[in-house]
């Protein structure tokens, strides 16, 4: 198991978020995903099963946060050792239940 | 064989499936729309303190969700269990949940709210990494039903596909009523456990016809061990719950019905291979019909 935490810009001119969103269950090849307002920055924190990945957990997680236009928000992730693939739609499905999946 | 395609097909499609909704939304969709609130809940991040310490990621309701609402306007909680996580086992936290929610059930009842509950049951049973704490949380639900089910019917539900095995088994067995698909399963132990002890010869844990002939919902039903074998449909399951809810607390709960089960232990020859309608038999033989 591996704890990995990483933080974006949040945008300023972004509406702040008003609700809290869970999405996925801790089960094989699945995550959870919770998302809730935060103040400042866009702030992720991962609890993986699988080791060793941290890499491609970086460059996952600037493609879906590092363009500097979404709300600043706090992240949960608890990975039950999900593909690359499965991670972006859980965090799409979360992004999109807070009406932000056109940013 | 091919003629009966269209239909079955249809009859699929139209089906709204219970089994494949996670534990959050089979309690919302059981509850009156719009009135379920959800108690110590994901973002109360109520997780279990020991198994990171073991190495294994939490989540973050500790897989139960703690649904409070009406059913058919009455005062109703459910208690769903996340059978995707940690196989449903039940931990501190987790068993905690639901054992506190039914007490504060009962304590509703005694101030004058009737309340039921609707408990989910998706559970291998104990969670071995919590081990004692687990199984006194387990021992806490099964006070805790035997308390509520005096006031209000507690309603169990066993959908599948993972089934209920283990202490869980029990708390499922003292419900007021019991729900069942044919995908459930219902056993003190799993197949796993029991081809361990047995040997293979005698059952096979791989032999996936066999296990539902002896342990599936249909069988259950036919033995008199649960009270409603359901499509697994929505509508069909909150149709059953009704019935259930309208037909109040049983004169008689099923775990008080000692003689009966005795009387079917006399029954059982151990020098016997027993077959699925050995146990039907031994179970229906005299029951009350």
């Amino acid at each position: 198991m591996e704890n990995l935490t990483y933080e974006f810009a949040a945008s300023a001119r972004a509406q702040a978020l008003r609700k809290q969103v869970l999405v996925g269950v801790v089960g094989s090849g699945d995550l959870e995903v919770l998302v809730e307002p935060q103040a400042d920055q866009i702030r992720i924190q991962i609890c993986t099963s699988v080791d060793g990945m941290a890499s491609v957990w970086e460059t996952l997680m600037a493609r879906l946060f590092a363009q500097g236009t979404l709300p600043a928000m706090r992240i949960d992730i608890n990975d039950f050792g999900a593909t690359p693939g499965v991670v972006r739609l859980r965090v799409e499905q979360a992004l999109e239940e807070l009406g932000l999946s056109d940013q | 064989m091919h003629t009966t395609m269209p239909s079955r097909l249809d009859s699929l499609l139209s089906q709204n499936s219970f089994i494949e909704l996670g534990a959050r939304e089979r309690s919302r969709q059981l509850l009156d729309p719009g009135t379920m609130r959800e108690l110590i809940g994901p973002f109360d991040r109520m997780a279990s303190p020991w198994l990171a310490r073991q190495g294994v990621v939490t989540q973050s309701d500790d897989g139960v969700v703690v649904a409070k609402g009406r059913f058919n306007g009455q005062s109703c909680v459910v208690l769903a269990i996340e059978g995707a996580f940690q196989g449903g086992s039940l931990g501190e936290v987790g068993g905690a949940k639901i054992a506190g929610a039914l007490e504060l059930a009962a304590q509703d009842n005694r101030s004058g709210i009737p309340t039921m509950a609707l408990i989910l049951f998706e559970t291998g049973g104990v969670r071995l990494q919590e081990a004692n704490l687990g199984l006194a949380a387990i021992a806490e639900i099964h006070s805790a039903i035997v308390d509520l089910r005096r006031y209000q019917p507690v309603i169990g539900i066993i959908a599948g596909t993972v089934g209920c095995f283990g202490g869980m088994s029990i708390a499922a067995a003292l419900c007021s009523y019991l729900i069942v698909t044919r995908e459930a399963r219902i056993g003190l132990n799993g197949p796993a456990v029991i081809e361990q002890e047995a040997g293979i010869a005698e059952y096979d844990a791989r032999d996936r016809r066999f296990i539902w002939s002896m342990t599936g919902g249909e069988q259950r039903a036919l033995a008199d061990l649960v009270d409603m074998l359901s499509e697994d449909d929505v509508q069909q399951i909150r149709a059953h719950v009704s019935q259930f809810v309208a037909r109040g607390v049983p004169q008689v709960q099923r775990s008080e019905q000692i003689a009966r089960f005795i009387q079917a232990l006399d029954r059982v020859d151990a020098a016997t291979q027993a077959t699925p309608e050995m146990a039907r038999q031994i179970y229906t033989q005299g029951a009350a019909s």
